[in-house]
């Protein structure tokens, strides 16, 4: 089976609140001394198919929409071991229009040629859009299946996913090819590489397309979505801490304001 | 032309989110001066096609033997043969996973744009202005829809009901929707995780653990408060990624979003993306042995200690109180 990962290079979504600040007159996020890592879904989409390559054999395509800079999450990809990576180079900064990116996923996809099935995260820890695999179906004309955990092989031509939903969880079928998002889950939790594969991740070769290579304008796409405003919200809570001279007092007295709460319901 | 259309799935009835959506609908469309359309897949019960009339002006119920159970191609098929006609101005929905895997795939098939996890949503000119949550919670964007319709999803279960007085209820029309069913996609199988009692989204309140926990046994610990307290079990994106506990049982970002009167968090330190499952909350308190850790800036009060040392007691405690 072919497979292709999208993989996003985002702003490292750990940073504590306190370093945070944005540019509210660019709409922008600054940087900060904060990493740029790979999309924490995008490395849960890596791990399930790595683990489906493992158990059942196929091919790795990791492809990033990205600054020259995003190389970098690709080369984490190949160090994981995904057989090839293709960068399609977008300099333009700020937020990322899902259905330009998907548009330019859906070309860069085709130029790559035959695959199976396309894995995105479920969402960006940037932006949150949580649109791209939806949108990419639709540019593709292919059934999508969102909140996967995990792929096994089914019917000649056909997967089965398993997906997570509000109440538990439903197994589908689909027909290749197919996109899929990926959701975290304990059985793909992603790996972290080995030292020797990091070093042949530099090795290998990775294509770098522009966007005319594969045949996006932007001027000629028209916009989906643009930030009106980015502020951070300025909300906190004075914590009352549960004083005490004895633990058994302190857990007393959390229980009585426990009970408080409670007794209002 | 230019209405607003609110989508309600049939099998989740006239619950919180159903209420919501319409809410946010109605004063949607007076502000648009339009017309507000709910949208019912499926069989449906007196309960959602009355309580839905009282604050729409028309009432769509398509019921087709292919949307008896949800299925992503055959659910967003109708949903664009019923929208297509109406060109509305916007079609909002809750935030449950199924409406959150239609959203972006219908607003594409409208030629409109979609945007997610709105807390709030405006006419602003000729745009729609939908406020979200970005990086985590840690930023709030306006985020200006620039095709039409907008196609929103919503964090329903926060939003103000429509108020039905005064207003004469909405015509109820059952609509035929041409279906096929998709040769591609079958669901093969549905698992519910059962948890007694009501669903979390809906619980007045949660008793949550974190990956401070250090395993799956203490969550049986946990489990023992929680029914002291007639509390449900939640849990950070932490403790579901490591097995702990289910999936299902994750709140925050993207996870459920929980709005209980009383959020206890045990051994969470309150990243960003866990609080904003989790805002809502009427009173949010926590245990944890890091006097520093984030989740004390949104808790009312709190109790620094280990959380070993005081669950037991505790639980005994709260007994006693009754
Ligand atoms: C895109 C994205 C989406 C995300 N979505 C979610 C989401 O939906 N929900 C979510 O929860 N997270 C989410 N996360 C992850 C989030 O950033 C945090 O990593 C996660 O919430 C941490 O879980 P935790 O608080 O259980 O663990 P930790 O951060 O490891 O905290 C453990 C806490 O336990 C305390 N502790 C340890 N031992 C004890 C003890 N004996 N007694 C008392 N206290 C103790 C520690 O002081 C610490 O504060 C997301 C992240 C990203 C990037
Ligand atoms: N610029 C990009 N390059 C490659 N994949 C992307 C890009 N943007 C989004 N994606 C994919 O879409 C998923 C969801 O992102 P989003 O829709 O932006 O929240 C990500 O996890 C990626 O798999």
């Amino acid at each position: 089976m072919n497979i292709i990962v999208c993989i996003k290079q985002i702003l490292d979504p750990e940073i504590p609140a306190r370093d945070f600040r944005v540019d509210s007159a660019k709409r922008e996020a600054e940087r900060g001394s904060a990493n740029l890592v790979t999309n924490i879904f995008c490395e849960n989409a890596l791990e399930t198919a790595l683990q489906f390559r493992e158990a059942h054999g196929g091919k790795i395509t990791v492809v990033s929409v990205g600054p020259e800079g995003a190389e970098d999450v690709l080369r984490k990809a190949l160090a994981l071991t995904a057989n090839e990576a293709v960068l399609v180079i977008n300099d333009a900064p700020g937020l990322a229009d899902p259905l330009f990116v998907a548009r330019t996923l859906a070309a860069a996809i085709r130029k790559i040629g035959a695959f199976d099935a396309v894995l995105l995260g479920r969402e960006a820890g940037d932006w949150g859009a949580g649109q791209t695999g939806g949108l990419l179906a639709e540019e593709l004309g292919l059934p999508c299946i969102s909140f996967a955990e995990s792929l096994a092989p089914a019917a000649p031509g056909a997967v089965q996913v398993k997906r997570q939903t509000d109440s538990g969880w439903e197994l589908l079928e689909s027909t290749m090819p197919l996109v899929v998002t990926i959701t975290n889950h304990e059985k793909n939790v992603p790996r972290i590489p080995k030292t020797r594969d990091v070093m042949q991740s530099y090795r290998k070769p990775l294509t770098k397309w522009t966007l005319a290579d594969v045949g996006i304008d932007p001027a000629s796409t028209a916009a989906y979505y643009e930030v009106a405003e980015l502020s951070i919200p300025r909300k906190e809570t004075q914590c009352e801490f549960i004083a005490g001279d004895t633990l058994e007092a302190k857990i007393d007295a959390f229980a009585s304001r426990l009970t408080e709460v409670m007794r209002a319901l | 032309m230019g209405d607003v259309v609110c989508y309600l799935p049939a099998k989740a009835g006239w619950d919180r989110s159903a209420q919501g959506v319409l809410g946010a609908g109605r004063r949607l469309a007076d502000s648009l001066g339009a017309k507000l359309r709910a949208v019912v897949l499926g069989p449906t019960d007196e309960a959602l096609v009355q309580g839905a009339a009282a604050v729409s002006d028309s009432v769509a119920v398509a019921d087709h033997p292919l949307l008896a159970e949800y299925h992503p191609e055959t659910f967003l098929a109708a949903l664009v043969a019923i929208c297509k006609p109406l060109a509305p101005r916007a079609v909002l929905l809750g935030n449950d996973t199924y409406g959150q895997e239609l959203a972006a795939r219908l607003a594409h098939r409208l030629g409109g744009s979609a945007a997610g996890d709105a807390v709030g949503i405006a006419v602003a000119g000729d745009k729609l202005h939908v406020t979200r949550g970005v990086y985590g919670g840690k930023a709030t964007a306006v985020i200006a829809l620039v095709r039409s319709p907008g196609v929103v999803w919503l964090r329903a279960r926060a939003m103000d009901p429509a108020d039905p007085a005064g207003r004469a209820p909405g015509e109820v029309q059952k609509v035929t929707v041409d279906l096929a069913a998709d040769p591609r996609v079958k669901v093969v199988s549905r698992h519910v995780e059962a948890k007694e009692g009501v669903k979390l989204e809906e619980a007045r309140v949660i008793v949550s653990g974190g990956r401070g926990l250090g395993g799956p046994e203490p969550f049986k610990q946990l489990q023992e408060l929680a029914t002291t307290m007639g509390a449900q079990m939640a849990a950070s994106r932490a403790a579901c990624d490591a097995g702990w506990v289910p999936a299902s049982w994750q709140v925050g970002q993207t996870g459920k979003k929980v709005a209980p009167e009383l959020y206890l968090a045990i051994a969470i330190s309150g990243a960003s993306q866990h609080i904003m499952g989790i805002a809502d909350s009427k009173v949010i308190t926590a245990i944890n042995r890091d006097p520093d850790a984030p989740i004390f800036k949104h808790c009312s009060f709190g109790l620094v200690e280990d959380y070993q040392k005081v669950i037991g007691p505790l639980r005994e405690k709260l007994a006693k109180n009754g």
